[in-house]
């Protein structure tokens, strides 16, 4: 009798599962999780080298949804980068992955979220963006369009901070926009997140049906669809399938990704090169003027040392470390004695 | 006598070993290494010493006062009364030449005229600036090196060993060849000056002393720093404030130096200097989560932004250290004043229910004890706790015991491997096996999948999963509490004096070293025999509610306005309330003896106002 079909390290899509949904029916989120969790499956990631971390609202609630057997931290309300900051200094073998909604890293957050891109904290961060402050019950947050309306007719008067442009402007070295309906795309986006070494943000629209799905709203499902604007057709294929790599013809170009894997991008619409940030910066300040919505990942690089790196941490993690190594000897301690005499 | 010297009609004896010596010069004024070095050499003579630095909250230019206190009886509280000044500082002269007693020793640059003030004192013109030009070409140079002369003019007044000052000298400059040319040639200048000038002999003076004791002289925070480091913290996260940040730069110091491999280079001490206090303390409680020991250093307004993530760490039960140097609050309050201020907000830190164990050294050695236990007792409880310095103990020099090296393993409370969880039946994140409350923990990462968790702040069950059932929620609280409970027999224990009268006092921190000299003020001055307790812990252990029952008055002494550990103490013990009397000191200085026994004596004695 055949087992359960298993990814290549032998797991069971289960795995990759969490506990059921207590969002709205047909919320955003819902879909990102379960992206993250064929994502994660396809990738063949260790669950319980995975850190779920995230802050508050219904979109930080998502890492119990999915990977149930990773660790998992719901912290406090925008500062999940800080407690991620600390987790990945603490043990550099655990893989780095966060959810956040827009609220979380645009408003209330948004010191954290900064600081986290400039230190290159080695950390896949989703931001869940609909426009509003889903659990609080549909507030606007500081990415929602000017002039977009909430359900009541409020409009916003102020202009929307672009996690993305102020990722890449802040020297992020992933920066990828995506939109939950898209799921197509969005996994290969994930994916090669997954696959990246040092910070990456994906900013996916993800709508939010209950307060945020009508008609004058820039983050509805129908405007999605209505204003995506793909800015290449993007694809990842993994280091262990690199053999197939090869023959993408003259519409492709591939972008090799430390860990062996490969970025394949058609060159469809905007044909955008993700290795050239000046493009990506001008597509995104094109895009803030325009009514449509791009997505794709707008920059790639490799080769900037993550935080632990950076800090020359050792490898091993901290927790573990034999005494003899944390705690300084008894000549030294004579010796620090010595010099207040 | 010598034309630059003006003698008042107040001979008298000369004192010897009893002094209070104040510098006043400007912030910014490279006085301090001159002052270390007055301090240094005074402690190499075997004389108890102490040092207090009062700085304004800038960086150059307004004045600023170095007292040093020479005591033969050992204290070490500052005192009111200044005898030996030295005015280096036009903005202050006329106040400070006016505010010592009559026949105090007044040494001053002697373009400031300072004679216009006083005839009651010894005053002693000194030509500093001509001085300085003799001995110091680099004109850029001489504003450092002027302080030098001082030490010199004092060295040879007072009686200061002139070898003691030049093996303090040598220290300070050890890897400047050149500055300590130039350092000694000014306190050469200093004492040759005096000795073709004044003949008068000082009305106070200092003599070697034998030392039965060894001691070393530093400061709280770098105490503090050394006790973070012996301990085996592996992840700092902070951000700067006055009076605490030496306290993160030297652990991060003393981990380039002794936790760096020198040949990988790879170390085992992360520091990140965050973006403000709310980041420092969510990044050392991520860390600690996934199995850092770690820490962070602030102050009030630190402590304010930290409260959020506390409650966390006490709720989702994540241990970490904050060592809190205090200073005046509230808002920015004096920000280079010292105070016990948040006594009440460290130990009830964040909304909601929840109290944090607070330990509070009263001097160096304690600070680096305390810093070291301080890890063990988060650990072994699973939640934050709270080293409570202040500014007095953190950035002034005093005299301890050389720190001594720890002779118990490092030991981080209930961590689970993938052994210890097999052997667990039925394990829960959250469940008390044991019966003090404190619960096993995993720490993630295991490379064997073993014992993952999802943590949150949210309402969660003893398997750490989501709740909102008021019967879980209760059953967690109420082993919260238990945590506390049993935190009491881990935190050190209060440290008890007196014949066993029914007057106590009751002190913490700092405010012990006006409480010695004060009760032996009380005893030998007024009759007062006093009972003191000196309490070292929040959790208050039992020995400190059977002291206070066996007093029929006690007097808490402390350094704030509202009276925050009386009211703690009365918090605890509710029964107890009346028999607690606050004694305060609050003016952002140290407090001296005097603030202690007053207000007692009034008390205790109504006949004794007016007089002593
Ligand atoms: C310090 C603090 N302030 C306010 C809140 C209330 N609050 C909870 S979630 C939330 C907004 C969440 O919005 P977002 O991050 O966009 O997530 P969404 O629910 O939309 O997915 C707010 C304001 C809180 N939990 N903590
Ligand atoms: S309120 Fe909005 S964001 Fe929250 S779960 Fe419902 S649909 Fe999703
Ligand atoms: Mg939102």
């Amino acid at each position: 009798m055949a087992g359960p079909k298993t990814n290549r390290i032998g797991l069971p899509v289960t795995d990759y599962r969490g506990v059921s949904s207590t969002l709205c029916k047909g919320c955003g989120h819902d879909v990102i999780s379960n992206t993250l969790t064929t994502a994660l499956y396809e990738m063949g990631v260790e669950p319980w080298r995975v850190a779920k971390m995230s802050g508050i609202g219904c979109s930080s609630k998502t890492p119990a949804y999915f990977l149930g057997p990773a660790w998992g931290f719901n912290s406090v309300h925008g500062r999940m980068p800080s407690v991620a900051t600390g987790a990945l200094l603490a043990n550099r073998t655990l893989i780095g992955l966060g959810v956040s909604g827009d609220g979380d890293t645009a408003s209330i957050g948004i010191g954290q979220f900064v600081h986290m891109v400039r230190r290159n904290v080695p950390f896949l961060y989703v931001v869940e963006n609909n426009g509003v402050y889903g659990l609080t019950k549909g507030q606007f947050s500081a990415t929602a369009d000017e002039g977009s309306r909430l359900k009541d007719g409020t409009v916003n008067d102020f202009a929307p901070i672009d996690i993305c442009t102020l990722a890449l402007e802040l020297g992020a070295t992933f920066v990828a926009r995506a939109f939950s309906a898209d799921r197509k795309q969005l996994i290969e986006i994930l994916k090669a997140a997954i696959a990246h070494e040092g910070f990456a943000v994906i900013d996916v629209m993800s709508p939010c049906v209950t307060f945020n799905n009508h008609v004058g709203s820039t983050r509805s499902y129908d405007y999605g669809r209505n204003h995506e604007g793909p800015i290449h057709e993007f694809g990842f294929v993994p280091a262990w399938d690199h053999p197939e790599v090869g023959g993408g013809g003259e519409d492709t170009f591939d972008v090799p990704m430390p860990d062996g894997g490969t970025i394949r991008v058609q060159r469809v619409g905007r044909a955008h090169d993700p290795r050239d940030k000046g493009a990506a910066l001008r597509l995104l300040h094109e895009d803030a003027e325009s009514p449509e919505y791009l997505t794709g990942v707008f920059y790639v690089r490799a080769g900037k040392p993550p935080l632990p790196q950076f800090l020359k941490m050792v490898e091993e993690p901290l927790a573990t470390l034999p005494e003899a190594r944390v705690r300084p000897t008894r000549e030294t301690l004579a010796e620090i004695n010595e010099s207040y005499r | 006598m010598n034309e630059s010297t003006r003698a008042a009609e107040v001979p008298g004896p000369v004192s010897v070993n009893d002094l209070t010596l104040r510098v006043a010069t400007v912030n910014g004024s490279g006085s301090q290494t001159a002052n270390n070095t007055l301090l240094r050499a005074l402690f190499h003579m075997g004389l108890p010493v102490s040092g207090k630095n009062l700085f304004p909250s800038n960086i150059a230019g307004l004045p600023t006062w170095f007292t040093i206190r020479v005591s033969g009886d050992g204290y070490v509280a500052p005192k009111r009364d200044v005898n030996v000044l030295v005015c280096l500082n036009p903005a202050s002269a006329e106040d400070d030449v006016r505010s010592v007693p009559p026949g105090s020793l007044v040494v001053y640059e002697e373009t400031l005229r300072c004679e216009r003030y006083r005839d009651d004192v010894v005053l002693v013109a000194v030509p500093f600036q001509k001085l300085v030009k003799e001995v110091c070409e680099p004109v850029a140079l001489r504003k450092l090196v002027v302080n030098m002369i001082y030490v010199g003019v004092l060295t040879e007044l007072i009686g200061i060993e002139v070898a003691e000052v030049k093996q303090a000298l040598d220290k300070a400059f050890a890897h400047k060849p050149k500055a300590l040319g130039l350092n000694r040639d000014a306190v050469r200048a200093g004492i040759e000056w005096v000795r073709e000038n004044v003949s008068r002999v000082s009305p106070f003076r200092v003599e070697r002393m034998a030392r039965d004791e060894d001691l070393i002289l530093v400061d709280g925070n770098t105490a503090a720093a050394v006790g973070c480091v012996f301990a085996g913290v592996t992840v700092l996260a902070w951000y700067p404030i006055t009076p605490s940040s030496s306290v993160a730069e030297t652990v991060a110091h003393l981990g380039e130096r002794y936790r760096r491999d020198p040949e990988t280079g790879e170390t085992t001490l992360a520091v990140v200097q965050a973006e403000d206090e709310l980041a420092a303390v969510g990044m050392v409680i991520g860390a600690a989560w996934a199995g850092a020991r770690s820490m962070t250093a602030t102050s009030g307004p630190g402590i304010s932004l930290m409260s959020e993530f506390v409650g966390l760490g006490y709720f989702a039960e994540i241990p970490t250290v904050i060592v809190n140097v205090q200073r005046t609050g509230p808002s920015t309050g004096f920000p280079t004043r010292t105070q016990q201020g948040d006594l009440l907000s460290a130990a009830n830190l964040s909304h909601g229910d929840g109290r944090h164990p607070c330990l509070y050294p009263s001097d160096p050695h304690e600070a680096y004890e305390f810093a070291m236990a301080a890890f063990d007792l988060a650990e072994g409880l699973q939640t934050p706790v709270f080293v409570l310095s202040d500014l007095d103990l953190g950035m002034n020099l005093w005299m301890t015991k050389p720190f001594e090296y720890p002779e118990e393993p490092i030991c981080r409370g209930k961590v689970l491997d993938a052994e210890g969880l097999a052997k667990m039946e039925d394990w829960g994140r959250y469940k008390d096996v044991d019966g003090d409350g404190v619960p096993y923990r995993t720490l993630p990462g295991g490379a064997d999948g073993v014992g993952a968790y999802f943590t949150r702040g949210s309402g969660h069950d003893a398997y750490a999963r989501y709740t909102e059932k008021g019967d879980d929620y209760i059953a967690t609280m109420q082993r919260l509490a238990l945590k506390l409970e049993t935190a009491k027999s881990r935190v050190p224990e209060p440290v008890l004096d007196g014949p066993g009268t029914a007057v106590g006092l009751l002190a913490f921190g700092t405010s012990h070293h006006a409480v010695v000299e004060a009760r032996d003020h009380l005893r030998d001055e007024l009759g007062i025999e006093t009972d003191y307790l000196r309490l070292r812990a929040f959790p208050f252990t039992d020995s400190v509610r059977e002291w206070i029952e066996a007093h029929e008055r006690v007097y808490v002494f402390e350094q704030n306005h509202d009276g925050q550990m009386r009211r703690m103490l009365t918090m605890e013990f509710p029964s107890l309330g009346a028999r607690l009397h606050s004694v305060l000191h609050y003016d952002g200085l140290p407090p001296d003896a005097r603030s202690v026994w007053e207000p007692i004596a009034l008390d205790a004695v109504p006949s004794v106002k007016g007089g002593a």
